[in-house]
Order: C-alpha cells, then sequence, then structure tokens
C-alpha cells in the first residue's frame, strides 16, 4: 500500500515537471514584464536594476531551477499587476474558489447519482423520461447561459438570490469562509449550480447506464433468487458495482469544476481564483498565471491519486499480495 | 420471520414439495405473442432429483425462472399452477415471492465466475442471505457460514471466509454458490445447469456435493441440463423437453434405456456409447422450430421418423406408455392403428 503511493507519487514528479516547464516558459515569450512593470517613465538603470531584480539576466536552466526550488515552497514571486506576492494573491482567494467548488460537486455528486439511480431503476416511468431530457438542457447549455438564466429568474425577476458576489464572510485565520452567514450560504446557491450542472448531469447519465449494466448480471440474478431485499439488491449489490467508473469520471470532474470555475466566477463576480486569472491574463501577469497553472496540475495530479486510492477501496480485485486467481 | 412450509414431521407422506400445473408462459412481442411453455406439469416429491433436459431454447431454464419467480419481463405466467408445499406461488406479489426466493426455494446458477458479488467476500454474502431469512444474529450467522463452506467442502473454511469470490477456483465458487442457494435451508433446489461452466473433472464433484446434499436434508430438486451423463447419474426421474412442452417424463433408467418418444431416442441416440467404437453419432435430423414457427399439431412432427396424419394436425398430451408417460400419439390405442409401419419400427 505505502509502495503503491509512493510510485504514484514518483510518478507525478514528471507531471509536475512539464507543467512547470510550460508555466515558466511563459515568461520568456509571453509579453515584457519589465516595460509593464516599469510603466511610461524609467531610467536604464532602473531598469536594468529590475531585470537584476527579477533575476531576467541569468542563464535559462538556472532561472528554470531557481524557478522550480521557488515553487516548491509556494514562492511564485511577485504579481506584475498588483505588486504583492502570488502566494498571499492565491491564499486570499483559493477558499471562495474551493467553497464553490466543494458545493458544485458535492451537488452534481449527491443529485447526480441519487437521479441515475433513480433513472436507472425505473427507466419507463415518466419521471425518469423527464429527467433524461432536463439532463439533454444540462449537457448541451453553456455554463454562462445557464448563470445568466439563473440570475434573470431568481435574483431578477424573483429577487430571492444575489446575483453576484460570496456575501458577507467570516474570518477563520487566513481561510475566509460563506458557509457561516446566511448571505454567504444564499450567495453559494446560484453559482454552485451553474458550476455543478454539467457534471451532475454527466454522472446522472454515467450512474444510470452503469445501472442498467449491473442490473442485467448473474450476480444481481442470484442476489434476487437468494430473497435480499430490494434495497439490498439495488444499493447494496448493484449501486457499488457502478462505483469504479463513477469515482473516475467524478474525480476527474472535480478538478474540473476547480480548473474551469473561470467562467463562473466571472458570471457572479465571485472573487476566487478564476477571477483573478482571468484578471491576470488580460494584465498578462504572468507569475500569477504560471502559480494558477501549477496549482490546477498539483489539484489533478492530488485527486488521481486519491482516485486511484478509491478504487482500492472499492474493489478488493485491484488488492494485490495475497489470495490467487483462477 | 415464520417459516410457511409445515415441519417434516407433519407433513403427509406423498405429498410433492413442488407441483408444476398445466404452466404457461408467454412473451408479448410486437409480432404477437410467444408460447415459451404450454401445458407443462410435473411434480417433485421430498428427497427427489427430477432431470430436465433438452436442447437448448426448449424451456428449461424458462421453467426454473418461472418457478422461482424471476421471469425477464415481458415473460410472463400466462396460465397454470405452480404450488410449494401445496400452496400456491406462482400469483403471490413481488415481496411476498421475494420471502420465499432463498428461504423455501434454492436457486443454482450456472456460471460460478459471475453468480457471485465480486465486491464482497464469500461470508459477508452467506451471513446477508441468512440474517434476511433467518431469526438469528450476525455472530450466529458468520459461524453458520463456516459451517457451510466446510459442509460444500472448502478447505480451511474458517480462513477462506473472508475471501473474496476472485480468490477462489471456479469449482470452488461453484461450491460457495451452492452454499449460498442452500443456506437459508429450502426444501426446494432449482439448479439450472450447475455443472456446464464447469471443468469436467470437477463436474462429478460438484453433481456428488449436490447429490449427498439432496438427500441428507430431504431435499426436492430440479436439476436443468443438456448433459445427459449428469442426468443419468443424479436424478431420480427425468424430464425430456421439446419446444415448450415436456415431451418425455419418468424414472431415469426407462427414459435413457428404453425411451418412448421418438425425440428422447433420438436424443439418447445421439450420447456417444463407451463400450465400442462408432464411426459417426447418431443425429436427429431438422432442427427445433422456433416459438414463433411451432408447426401445428405435434411440434415434434417435422423431424419425427414415425411422422402420421394425426401428428400434424392434433397435439398429443402425455400418454401412459409401459414406464414413462410421453406425448406422442404412438401410445394411443385409438391412432397407433394407422401407423402400423411405425410401431414395426418401434
Amino acid at each position: 500500500m505505502f509502495a503503491f503511493i509512493l510510485s504514484r507519487i514518483l510518478q507525478a514528479i514528471p507531471v509536475m515537471l512539464v507543467v512547470a516547464f510550460i508555466s515558466f516558459a511563459m515568461f520568456a515569450y509571453v509579453g515584457d514584464p519589465v516595460s509593464i512593470m516599469l510603466g511610461q517613465d524609467f531610467t536604464e538603470a532602473q531598469r536594468q536594476a529590475l531585470i537584476a531584480g527579477l533575476g531576467l539576466d541569468q542563464p535559462f536552466f538556472v532561472q528554470f531551477a531557481k524557478f522550480i526550488g521557488n515553487a516548491v515552497q509556494g514562492e511564485f514571486g511577485l504579481s506584475y499587476r498588483l505588486s504583492r506576492p502570488v502566494a498571499e494573491l492565491i491564499g486570499e482567494r483559493a477558499p471562495a474558489t474551493l467553497e464553490l467548488a466543494f458545493c458544485a460537486a458535492g451537488i452534481a455528486l449527491v443529485v447526480g447519482v441519487a437521479m441515475g439511480v433513480y433513472t436507472g431503476l425505473y427507466r419507463n416511468s415518466w419521471l425518469s423520461r423527464a429527467l433524461l431530457t432536463f439532463s439533454l438542457v444540462g449537457v448541451s447549455l453553456p455554463p454562462f447561459l445557464i448563470g445568466i438564466l439563473l440570475i434573470l429568474v431568481f435574483s431578477v425577476w424573483l429577487g430571492w438570490l444575489p446575483s453576484f458576489g460570496r456575501g458577507d464572510v467570516v474570518q477563520l485565520g487566513w481561510w475566509s469562509t460563506g458557509f457561516l452567514t446566511w448571505s454567504g450560504l444564499k450567495a453559494l446557491v446560484l453559482p454552485s449550480i451553474t458550476l455543478g450542472l454539467f457534471q451532475l448531469t454527466l454522472i446522472m447519465r454515467l450512474v444510470r447506464a452503469e445501472m442498467l449494466e449491473v442490473l442485467r448480471t448473474d450476480y444481481i440474478k442470484f442476489a434476487r433468487a437468494r430473497g435480499l431485499s430490494n434495497r439490498a439488491v439495488n444499493f447494496g449489490h448493484a449501486l457499488k458495482n457502478t462505483l469504479v467508473p463513477v469515482i473516475t469520471i467524478a474525480g476527474l470532474q472535480l478538478g474540473g469544476i476547480i480548473a474551469f470555475a473561470i467562467v463562473t466566477e466571472t458570471v457572479f463576480q465571485w472573487p476566487g481564483m478564476g477571477l483573478l486569472f482571468i484578471q491576470s491574463v488580460s494584465a498578462a501577469d504572468i507569475p500569477v498565471m504560471a502559480a494558477y497553472l501549477m496549482l490546477i496540475a498539483l489539484v489533478f495530479v492530488t485527486i488521481n491519486l486519491a482516485v486511484d486510492l478509491l478504487y482500492y477501496a472499492v474493489d478488493p480485485r485491484l488488492r494485490i499480495g495475497r489470495g490467487q486467481g483462477h | 420471520m415464520q417459516p410457511i412450509l409445515p415441519s417434516p414431521s407433519r407433513e403427509r407422506d406423498g405429498a410433492p414439495i413442488l407441483e408444476v400445473r398445466d404452466l404457461r408462459v408467454e412473451f408479448p412481442t410486437r409480432r404477437g405473442t410467444l408460447r415459451a411453455l404450454d401445458g407443462v406439469s410435473f411434480s417433485i416429491m421430498p428427497g427427489e432429483v427430477l432431470g430436465v433436459v433438452g436442447e437448448s431454447g426448449a424451456g428449461k431454464s424458462m421453467t426454473g425462472a418461472a418457478i422461482i419467480g424471476l421471469l425477464e419481463p415481458p415473460g410472463r405466467i400466462a396460465g397454470g399452477q405452480i404450488l410449494l408445499h401445496g400452496r400456491r406461488i406462482d400469483n403471490l406479489r413481488y415481496e411476498a415471492m421475494r420471502k420465499i426466493r432463498g428461504k423455501e426455494i434454492g436457486a443454482i446458477f450456472q456460471d460460478p465466475l459471475t453468480t457471485l458479488n465480486p465486491l464482497y467476500t464469500v461470508g459477508d454474502q452467506l451471513v446477508e442471505t441468512m440474517l434476511t431469512h433467518l431469526p438469528i444474529g450476525a455472530a450466529e450467522a458468520r459461524k453458520r457460514a463456516i459451517g457451510w463452506l466446510e459442509m460444500v467442502g472448502i478447505p480451511a473454511a474458517a480462513q477462506r471466509v473472508d475471501s473474496y469470490p476472485h480468490e477462489f477456483s471456479g469449482g470452488m465458487r461453484q461450491r460457495v454458490v451452492i452454499a449460498l442457494a442452500l443456506c437459508a435451508e429450502p426444501r426446494m433446489v432449482v439448479a439450472d445447469e450447475p455443472t456446464t461452466a464447469l471443468d469436467v473433472s470437477i463436474q462429478a464433484q460438484i453433481i456428488a456435493l449436490l447429490k449427498t446434499l439432496a438427500r441428507e436434508k430431504g431435499m426436492a430438486m430440479m436439476l436443468v441440463t443438456h448433459d445427459m451423463g449428469v442426468i443419468a447419474e443424479t436424478a431420480d426421474r427425468v424430464a425430456v423437453m421439446y419446444a415448450g412442452r415436456i415431451a418425455e417424463i419418468g424414472p431415469v433408467r426407462s427414459v435413457v434405456k428404453a425411451p418412448r418418444h421418438p425425440y428422447s431416442e433420438g436424443l439418447m441416440a445421439s450420447i456417444p456409447p463407451l463400450d465400442r467404437k462408432v464411426d459417426h453419432l447418431a443425429q436427429i435430423e431438422g432442427a427445433m422450430p422456433r416459438l414463433s414457427a411451432i408447426p401445428p399439431g405435434c411440434a415434434f412432427n417435422p423431424r419425427c421418423p414415425h411422422v402420421f396424419d394425426r401428428c400434424r394436425v392434433e397435439r398429443p398430451e402425455l400418454l401412459e406408455t409401459t414406464a414413462t408417460r410421453a406425448a406422442c400419439w404412438l401410445y394411443d390405442p385409438a391412432s397407433a392403428k394407422q401407423a402400423p409401419e411405425a410401431l414395426r419400427h418401434g
């Protein structure tokens, strides 16, 4: 088990190095940070001092090695745009994005699995057909449109929920949370639905397809022939066997939710990392972009590891080292 | 949950455990209703093994599925009765039938590699089944689970109880399946091709195990197979099925050694003899008709070597022959005269 985790971490290192290289390459090829930071009026001496200060006069590999060394310590330098440490900026914004992603993923998983199981078990009921039709809408409408529609209905027409921002937040140490205030919770609803809807419909359709597949298997027939209750058969035996592919997709989708919260955050002016990233792109703020890229890569690598560990927990056939095959 | 079956001591001698009367199973399709089983009747006594043989699609497994109440939809019982201990079970609601499955009728399936849920240990699956049907606690169920694994011949059962299905060989898995089918102590077992997916060397062991358990526990067993060797070895009586009907039913020796129905005759003739060399095996000309194209009269008439006029018009019911009952007009005194040549042949 330990060896397995270690090997997975070792496999993740080259991935992170490649992403680091791409991030780093942006410094060399995207825009000229020196002229951005200096503005209109500067002397040649100021220019040279800044170049030396940023370490831009050093050879490529030295710069890359330094970049990696700093990145490992969470040090990504100063934002060109805001002249503040990148780590601090991301640290401020991360709680907003993570809370939003957590809610969106929660909605997608809970509702998606429930609807998938229902449509799999009662595939001919009118509700199943309605849910399937609804899921097509969820898959085919782009999130920004869904977000705008939700704002129109629930904020403009009904006036129930706020149309932008996080509401009131409470500071818990460096973490700012919207979970503890009523306005914070209300502000989470629309963005979470917007962000999670695509994943929700995807998970629902996946669970449904897997349920239909599993319900046809011999072990489900045998479970019924043993007189087990419907609940035991459907949830204990059938649903658990659909989990391995669902975990794979859900894991990757969770990464996607964090990485691609950009659109939702823009629509709802959500003060998270995605909004920071968009603002940084328009200002060619390379350090922030590089740090964001690395962070997202780290998120994906971590989730992949978690998914592999979950396989282990769910499917005994993947646990090696004892017993034998047939 | 109270067991519905009477205790063995109170049971009248000679009362069958399972009785199937005139069972008809239909499949509604777009092109009309297909009759998969038609007028199937038989009964099984305590401790008796009824073998059911026939070609693929003859309705053997369908009969088993109808008895345990798990016909694949849209298939449904359209007529007849199924009685367990004299009580009708074919018209029960799903929940009432569920309590009978496993508890009073055990089922053994064909392929042990796919019959066990891969995500649970065999012990968990045994315990789950027993807790569903028996008024015992988890600790007692686990003790019994180990006992059952021992009884079906799994070595080191106390350790193996926590193993997953993939850690067992095919033959061992079928033993686990048997333990699962029997662990709630049903008096009736439907075994659908229990040895077909196994190596020949394992088949004999599994059959011997089933036979021993059936005798020890006084269970009635319906053994569905297309393997005549298994039938001859295990069954007390045999039903030969053809195109959804019983063609012949009787004691195993009579059906194997002296079959009366021309179809059973052909079936037995196609078994290679062990004691002498043959150049080629006898086979029955033609193929079993599809359900949508069963000919009028006797379903076997297009392939029958003794066919005569009445066979093409009127469908025979089971008629008494010397030792068995056969659905064949050759055994009706009224029409036998019309087929002198056939009788000479027979």
